[in-house]
């Protein structure tokens, strides 16, 4: 290894936040009225973070629109949601906290949608038992991000008033990204991070950072992910030595665009379901009657009539089978199409048009009826959509402590939002994503920022460790004859975890799917591009890849592993849901130290046993609905 | 599924320079000027700057300007075209160029800090917020902004003068104090803060004539012009050309419902 | 007008070296002129038009029809008109064309009309010519400085539109009557009144002002139930403002033709009953 020092640009924070979505601001925000000096440090500009994206709302039992419902009843629903793998303390926490979470975006000047009596209007979601989601229209995500957006913009005036420097307490390092958390010795030193625009090198140190970089969507050939989720803080976590949770769980959304092939996998939000809309086969039949799960058997309509009858008067009615958990429907989806009554793009047909009047439909779902309009040619106040399942988000992350959010075994790191474990289970209810990122990005910046004050002495970074990082970064540059080509090697990889590790997955298939990887991983490390540094997207890419790689392995190890059917893991060779993995929970380790054949694995996976859970938290349950999930023992 | 051959001028550069460069490219049913940009990355320019992010309309990072006009290149689909059209796609021409299709926006980040935020109501706790969706329905037409800056871009107050970029904080940010004198529960009052008086003062709202292109940019479909800057220069009529309720304030009847 | 070809005066704006170096000043495609170039010619044939017909003093009336130009009609000099607008405020004194003491007002009224100053600036004044087209002056400061800042005076119009408005309905109630003063007939002419003050109450009440001073200017629409419903009505006249701005300018313009034809003698009322 040749020896050369870098000499990079070193700034000194208290904390950095790495992603700047929901989860990530809202920490930084934490982290700086706490009194840190936070970094915050973003793959694409200040607000356009992958949470735009969500449409739906914000699960919150502030029970504005039926007053039973309470944070008992949405922890209840998520655990169903989940599956019981949830880490219940975070789903109890999570429950509690996003009403508080919620309003205060109010007075950062949130505009919520409103109900007759002034207060914030709540929605139907599916798994929700009660009208839970504030939301804005369907752009609920955008309000969000623009608010946490304004309130650091805000912090960030405050800050020029007393220092004359916007930027002194809290700065935002836009389209920049982390490819090394950096250590000294265990604990957590800081981060090495070039600009995407210039390729510059630069480093900042902190005692504490907090990873929210979101999910790991693009390792799928259909996902509704944008670039960025490429799994960057599921990687950065494991090289820095910290493992992941429950890595198999990858939810599918039911509802994804299918055609034109250029925006196949982009979101059709779940509210439309939630307001009425309708899936039909290509029979035109509600085929969802048909996929009512035992466990769910008491609680959605029997008839269509009763469905209808419950977006009126869901007291005495029960809810459509269209708004079961996620997974189920996008199971069912996939079998309607399996078995060939799909629509003619190979999806369902999704119908509104049928359900509501034109205009309603453009002000209850403007975005969906723009997004059709503009992107499919299609309108949906007259015609049914086609929609079918796209990798939507991965309920495994980082293994987290549910109080704190610090990252297990590293001390000094923090994980909040989708890159974090745990807090869903086996699989998310819509609405609970935008939740999860206050109540925990809050926290995370809360822990990470008393983390910070409270070292005795700040870690410092070797010059060592910012030397391997670098030639790591420009590696891609010094590529021998036959290159692979970065854009080759991750469509390969997104074929890969697509065919052989997506909606419904096969002993055989994840064997071969961890064969190609090794293949991929061997190719990867040949990867080459041509140019210079500056704004080099094949570049960006090829570092990428070595993210979506690790983290593919830890999806493709758990699922094999995992040998039952649960929330977002599902196992054609093992169809039922199986009491006895109930409290088993399966960490991806990093192999230590790091093998030099790229061949070889990169990940071991450890079972370890779930905490049970607390007696009064399971008391909220039916004992006849416990026993469908709880194993023996745990009763 | 068809496919056919389209005619691609792209604007490739940096500061130093650049020119307009030709490219015959693919182009496949249902696809998108993006579509294409990104084909072009993936087969004959590797190292094409291009910014995007959701591709969904609803992030409003891949702005451009599309046979001369500001468009979100996500939501320009190529079936608007004619097959022999030669589609000439360059960076945002009022902001400072990185390189090939990526502008320096940072005037459109200094101008979202000069304006003061949303000021809560002082003694009504988080939770307590009563507002009446009639009361809200302005503001939040407003906050469907997705900051793609197109209007910024073709505001020709800014585009065609570099001079005016310190007096005018141009469309977006003129909207955004629209949206918050109209918020109703904001208290900037309270703070002896009148956004109406420094939309004009200190923004720069009298070097908005109203020409609309803003509106017309906007993929949205946000009504900037009528909704927001008209109503916002009314606002600042009120305060500081209108003499009757100049007079009626200096006799301490203000009415502001 | 700019016409796309000429080359950049200086360094500025889209040739600002800091820019993306492109040497067209615009790139557009379209046909982008058509829109300045149609406003124009259509403003330049109502000025033209108006300016011949106010300064004509003649031919205005044709009973029982006064020309919207010369009502209400405020010196001695007018015609005088059975129970129609003859209010002499202004004495002998006055020797030139009535017309021009009361066009003052809907002169001003459309000339600081927020659909006018965009037409006239986009058209007249080529700033901007059409979107993204660089316009050819070299500093610009809108309407902040004098003589622009004025603009801000157009609730004044409108406040004085609104009794110009209401004259101009009594004028075309007076259009009920035949040639000879008789109550309970109708005429083409009174057709045609009857579209013109129906454009040009739709356009005053269409301004922005109007929308502002109606409604606009409230914080909490839900304390002022009334007014928000009248606010309602006035955007959605306010969102065909252009239209209304056209469509009273032609008939405006019309109605005094018509009146003129009549006065001359051209062609009879055709009388409906």
């Amino acid at each position: 290894m040749p020896s050369f020092m870098t000499q990079v640009d070193r700034q000194q924070w208290d904390v950095i936040v790495v992603g700047a979505g929901g989860a990530g601001l809202r920490a930084a925000i934490e982290a700086r009225e706490r009194g840190a000096r936070t970094a915050v440090i973003c793959k694409s500009l200040f607000g356009k973070a992958h949470t735009v994206m969500a449409e739906g709302g914000i699960a919150a039992s502030m029970g504005n629109v039926n007053g039973h419902d309470n944070w008992q009843v949405h922890f209840r629903d998520t655990m169903r949601g989940g599956k019981f793998l949830n880490q219940w303390r975070m789903a109890e926490l999570h429950a509690q906290e996003a009403p508080d979470r919620v309003w205060e975006l109010e007075t950062w000047g949130a505009l919520f949608d409103r109900t007759a009596d002034g207060r914030i209007s709540q929605r139907n979601f599916g798994g929700h038992e009660y009208p839970r989601l504030a939301h804005v229209g369907d752009r609920t995500g955008l309000e969000l991000i623009r608010t946490l957006q304004q309130k650091i913009v805000q912090l960030q005036q405050q800050d020029f008033k007393e220092t004359g420097d916007h930027e002194s307490g809290l700065k935002v390092f836009q389209e920049c990204t982390v490819t090394r958390v950096l250590k000294d010795g265990d604990r957590v030193a800081g981060t090495f991070c070039y600009e995407r625009e210039s390729g510059r090198f630069f480093v900042l140190e902190a005692p504490a950072v907090v990873l929210a970089t979101g999910g790991i969507g693009k390792s799928f050939k259909t996902t509704s992910n944008s670039w960025e989720y490429t799994g960057d803080g599921h990687a950065l976590a494991l090289l820095a030595g910290a493992p992941l949770l429950n890595m198999e769980f990858v939810q599918f959304h039911p509802t994804g665009m299918v055609w034109p092939p250029s925006v196949k996998g982009i979101l059709v939000t779940e509210s439309v379901r939630g307001d009425g809309g309708v899936l039909r086969n290509s029979e035109g039949k509600r085929f969802m009657f048909d996929y009512v799960p035992d466990v769910f058997k008491e609680k959605y309509a029997e008839s269509e009539e009763e469905g209808d009858r419950w977006y009126e008067d869901p007291d005495h009615n029960r809810r459509p089978p269209e708004l079961l958990p996620r997974d189920e429907v996008a199971r069912a989806i996939n079998a309607e199409v399996k078995a060939g009554r799909g629509s003619p793009h190979g999806g369902v047909f999704l119908d509104v048009s049928t359900r509501m009047p034109a205009e309603t439909i453009r002000r209850r779902l403007p975005s969906m009826y723009h997004q059709f309009k503009e992107l499919a040619d299609v309108d949906i106040t007259a015609e049914p959509m086609e929609v079918g399942p796209t990798c939507h988000y991965v309920m495994g992350g980082v293994a987290v402590d549910s109080e704190t959010a610090a990252a297990v075994g590293v001390p000094g790191l923090f994980a909040a939002g989708e890159v974090a474990g745990g807090m869903h289970g086996s699989n998310r209810l819509g609405g609970n994503s935008l939740s999860d990122l206050l109540v925990f990005g809050r926290r995370a910046g809360l822990h990470a920022a008393e983390h910070a004050a409270a070292a005795a002495d700040r870690p410092g970074v070797a010059q060592r460790e910012i030397d391997a990082a670098a030639q790591e970064a420009l590696a891609p540059f010094h590529a021998d004859e036959g290159a692979e080509n970065p854009y080759t090697l991750h469509q390969e990889l997104q074929q890969t975890m697509n065919d052989l590790v997506g909606i419904i997955r096969r002993d055989a298939e994840m064997r071969e799917a961890l064969e190609r990887l090794a293949v991929l991983r061997t190719r990867a490390a040949r990867a080459g591009v041509e140019g210079h540094r500056q704004f080099n997207p094949g570049w960006h890419l090829a570092l990428d890849l070595r993210n979506m790689l690790l983290v593919s392995e830890c999806v493709a190890k758990a699922a094999l592993e995992r040998t039952e059917s649960r929330g977002g893991h599902t196992r054609e060779d093992c169809p039922g849901m199986d009491r006895a993995w109930r409290p088993v929970n399966l960490l991806c380790r990093p192999v230590v130290p790091a093998p030099a054949d790229p061949a070889a694995d990169r990940i071991a996976l450890v079972r370890c046993a779930t905490d049970p859970i607390r007696p009064d938290l399971l008391a909220l349950f039916e004992k006849e609905e416990l026993v469908k999930y709880l194993s023996e023992e745990e009763l | 599924m068809t496919s056919y051959d389209a005619s691609f001028r792209v604007w490739r550069g940096d500061p130093e320079g650049g020119e307009l460069r030709d490219f015959t490219v693919e182009v496949h049913d249902g696809e998108v000027v993006l579509d294409i940009i990104h084909r072009l990355q993936a087969t004959q320019a590797p190292d094409l700057a291009v910014r995007w992010n959701c591709k969904a309309g609803k992030c409003g990072s891949c702005s451009a300007e599309i046979n001369g006009r500001p468009r979100l290149m996500c939501m320009t689909r190529m079936s608007v075209f004619d097959r022999t059209d030669t589609i000439t796609v360059t960076p945002l021409r009022a902001f400072p160029v990185v390189r090939d299709l990526v502008t320096d926006v940072g005037f459109n980040y200094e101008k979202a800090r000069s304006i003061p935020a949303f000021v809560p109501p002082p003694g009504v706790a988080a939770g307590e917020y009563r507002m009446q969706q009639i009361d809200v329905d302005r503001s939040q037409e407003f906050r469907k902004c997705i900051e793609c800056f197109l209007c910024q871009d073709t505001c020709h107050v800014v585009r065609d003068h570099e001079d005016n970029k310190p007096s005018f904080a141009g469309p977006r940010f003129l909207m955004r104090i629209a949206e918050l004198d109209m918020h109703p529960l904001d208290a900037a009052a309270s703070e002896g803060l009148d956004r109406k008086r420094t939309a004009q003062d200190d923004h720069g709202l009298g070097y908005c004539n109203i020409t609309k292109c803003c509106t017309e940019v906007c993929p949205e479909g946000i009504h900037i012009t009528d909704n927001a800057l008209i109503p916002l220069k009314e606002r600042a009529a009120d305060r500081k050309y209108d003499p009757l309720v100049w007079l009626g304030n200096k006799i301490g009847r203000r009415r502001d419902g | 007008m700019a016409t796309g070809t000429e080359p950049p005066v200086r360094l500025s704006g889209v040739h600002h070296p800091s820019r993306a170096a492109i040497a067209a000043r615009h790139l557009r495609t379209d046909r982008w002129w058509l829109a300045p170039a149609g406003t124009a010619a259509g403003l330049l044939a109502f000025i033209a038009y108006s300016t011949w017909r106010a300064f004509a003093n003649a031919d205005y009336y044709a009973a029982p029809y006064v020309s919207p130009f010369y009502s209400p009609c405020l010196a001695e000099n007018c015609v005088p008109m059975r129970n129609g607008p003859n209010w002499d405020l202004f004495g002998s004194w006055w020797g030139l064309s009535p017309a021009l003491l009361i066009l003052v007002f809907p002169l001003g009224f459309r000339l600081t009309c927020y659909y006018y100053r965009k037409a006239y600036y986009r058209g007249f004044w080529a700033s901007p010519p059409a979107c993204a087209v660089a316009e050819p002056h070299s500093g610009y400061t809108g309407e902040s400085r004098f003589p622009l800042v004025f603009q801000n005076m157009h609730r004044y119009f409108f406040y004085a539109a609104l009794p110009v408005a209401g004259i101009l309905t009594y004028d075309t109630v007076l259009t009920f009557r035949d040639a000879q003063y008789a109550w309970g007939h109708m005429g083409l002419g009174t057709l045609l009144f009857l579209v013109n003050i129906v454009l040009i109450w739709a356009y005053t009440l269409s301004c922005h002002s109007c929308r502002h001073i109606i409604g606009g200017r409230l914080r909490h629409f839900s304390k002022h139930p009334v007014r928000y419903r009248l606010w309602g009505l006035a955007g959605k006249l306010n969102a065909r403002h252009t239209l209304l701005a056209w469509s009273s300018l032609i008939s405006v313009a019309l109605c005094d033709l018509y009146v003129y034809l009549l006065a001359t003698g051209a062609f009879d009322d055709p009388r409906l009953f």
